[in-house]
């Protein structure tokens, strides 16, 4: 039981001791844990972003997805359309060829027809014409009686 | 002791309590003596705390930061952490001081007390062997030891005090608490009052501190010393009879018991000792 040099030396030693852990330990350990858990939050959050990333990308694949799956739908519909169209454009213009070509046919016939007539009528008259000549027993001038035998062939 | 000359109780006792110092000290205070075995253990032990503590610092720095940390180096973290958190339950402003004398304090007489749980023979028998008459291994044991702890911390507190608050901050705490009044003149008769309370309870703080864990530490490593009577009148020679196979048997057993106790006694006393000093300096910092 008693004080001596001791004390002093101790105190000294004490001072020393503080200072060096204030100086060279204490930062130190304590800078490098929290600078770990800096990191292990930067990480955990970065996990975080990621996976919301990740959600985000597979939301919008999809969505993507269902775009061009209706995007195609509606080419498909559109070119069945247009095909239809183009059947039914091509069976009117088929039509319309046929009654073209059905009418013409019918005009032709018809003008040839009464083409046929007319000679009919002409060469009647001339039978007409010769019959009653050779009923006459006479010469008739077919120039002077061009007249009437028009006129007879209009009446048949 | 060698068995050849067996000590008396008295003897084994005094050996124990007596230090190795450069001259013997017969007045209480004297500043030409020196106790060489308290300085050596505590310089021996501030080395080893801070040179282990310094590696593992130095390791965190050099290795990145990301890699997890590795056996002692958890541990130190450990300590370093609990005590970040001890700290901050007190004191909530900005020291760069604080933390680091309480990781110093509660490491140091940590390692201090844990030297008591050494068998107590061994350290000294050893010095005796080399020619040394007396040795002391526990530098808490040494009221020298102790209050070269509180006193450090106690002149800490009164330079953070001055330095916070200021000379007058300072006076008036210990002048204006704990009886005040509205009226001038009443307050004037409260002053000396004040004082002589607040001076009392000031000064007493480096006392108790120092003598709380001294009393701890001392009465252990009396405990110890005791125990180890229970077997020295005998010697060797007690192993020729069943009765002093009994005793040795028996203070194999109550020296277990007991250093399995005094191992939370130690701990306890560097934690309140830790304790006690960041609320010092936090009241230092802090106005009321």
């Amino acid at each position: 039981m008693h004080i001596n040099l001791t004390l002093i030396v101790q105190m000294l030693v004490f001072a020393v001791l503080i200072w060096f852990t204030m100086k060279f330990v204490w930062p130190m350990i304590l800078g490098a844990m929290q600078e770990r858990e800096r990191r292990i939050a930067q990480g955990l959050a970065a996990a975080d972003k990621g996976e919301e990333e990740l959600r985000q990308a597979r939301t919008g694949a999809e969505s993507i997805l269902r775009e061009a799956r209706d995007r195609a739908g509606a080419i498909i519909d559109q070119a069945q359309r247009r095909a239809n169209e183009m059947v039914e454009e091509a069976k009117s213009a088929a039509t319309q060829e046929g009654q073209r070509v059905l009418s013409a046919a019918q005009q032709q016939i018809g003008l040839e027809a009464s083409k046929a007539r007319e000679d009919l009528r002409r060469q009647v008259g001339e039978i007409a014409v010769a019959a009653a000549a050779k009923l006459l027993e006479r010469e008739i001038d077919p120039r002077t009686h061009e007249a009437l035998i028009h006129q007879l062939a209009a009446q048949i | 002791m060698a068995a050849s000359q067996t000590p008396t109780i008295g003897e084994y006792i005094g050996h124990h309590l007596t230090f190795l110092t450069n001259k013997p000290q017969v007045s209480l205070v004297n500043f030409s003596v020196i106790d060489y075995d308290t300085v050596f253990f505590s310089v021996l032990l501030a080395v080893l705390f801070a040179g282990s503590f310094y590696l593992v610092a130095r390791r965190s720095v050099a290795v990145s930061a990301g890699s997890a940390p590795r056996g002692f180096q958890s541990f130190v973290e450990l300590i370093v952490d609990w005590v970040d958190t001890q700290v901050k339950d007190v004191f909530h402003g900005t020291s760069g001081l604080i933390a680091p004398l309480a990781l110093t304090i509660f490491c140091w007489v940590y390692l201090f007390n844990f030297m008591d749980l050494l068998p107590v023979d061994l350290l000294p028998d050893i010095a005796g062997g080399v020619g040394l008459a007396h040795l002391k291994v526990v530098p808490s044991t040494d009221l020298n030891g102790v209050f070269g702890l509180s006193l450090t911390v106690f002149l800490l507190t009164i330079f953070y005090s001055f330095k916070m608050k200021g000379p007058l901050g300072f006076l008036a705490e210990l002048t204006l608490h704990p009886f005040s009044s509205k009226n001038v003149f009443v307050q004037a008769l409260f002053v000396p009052v004040n004082f002589v309370l607040e001076f009392v309870t000031f000064i007493a703080r480096p006392v108790s501190l120092a003598l709380r864990l001294f009393g701890n530490i001392f009465a252990g490593e009396m405990i110890f010393v005791l125990l180890a009577l229970l077997t020295l009148m005998h010697g060797y020679a007690g192993l020729e009879t069943a009765s002093g196979w009994a005793m040795m048997l028996l203070q194999a057993v109550l020296t277990f018991a007991w250093e399995v106790f005094h191992l939370l006694i130690i701990t306890i006393q560097a934690f309140i000792f830790m304790v006690l000093t960041i609320v010092y300096l936090a009241m230092a910092h802090e106005h009321h």
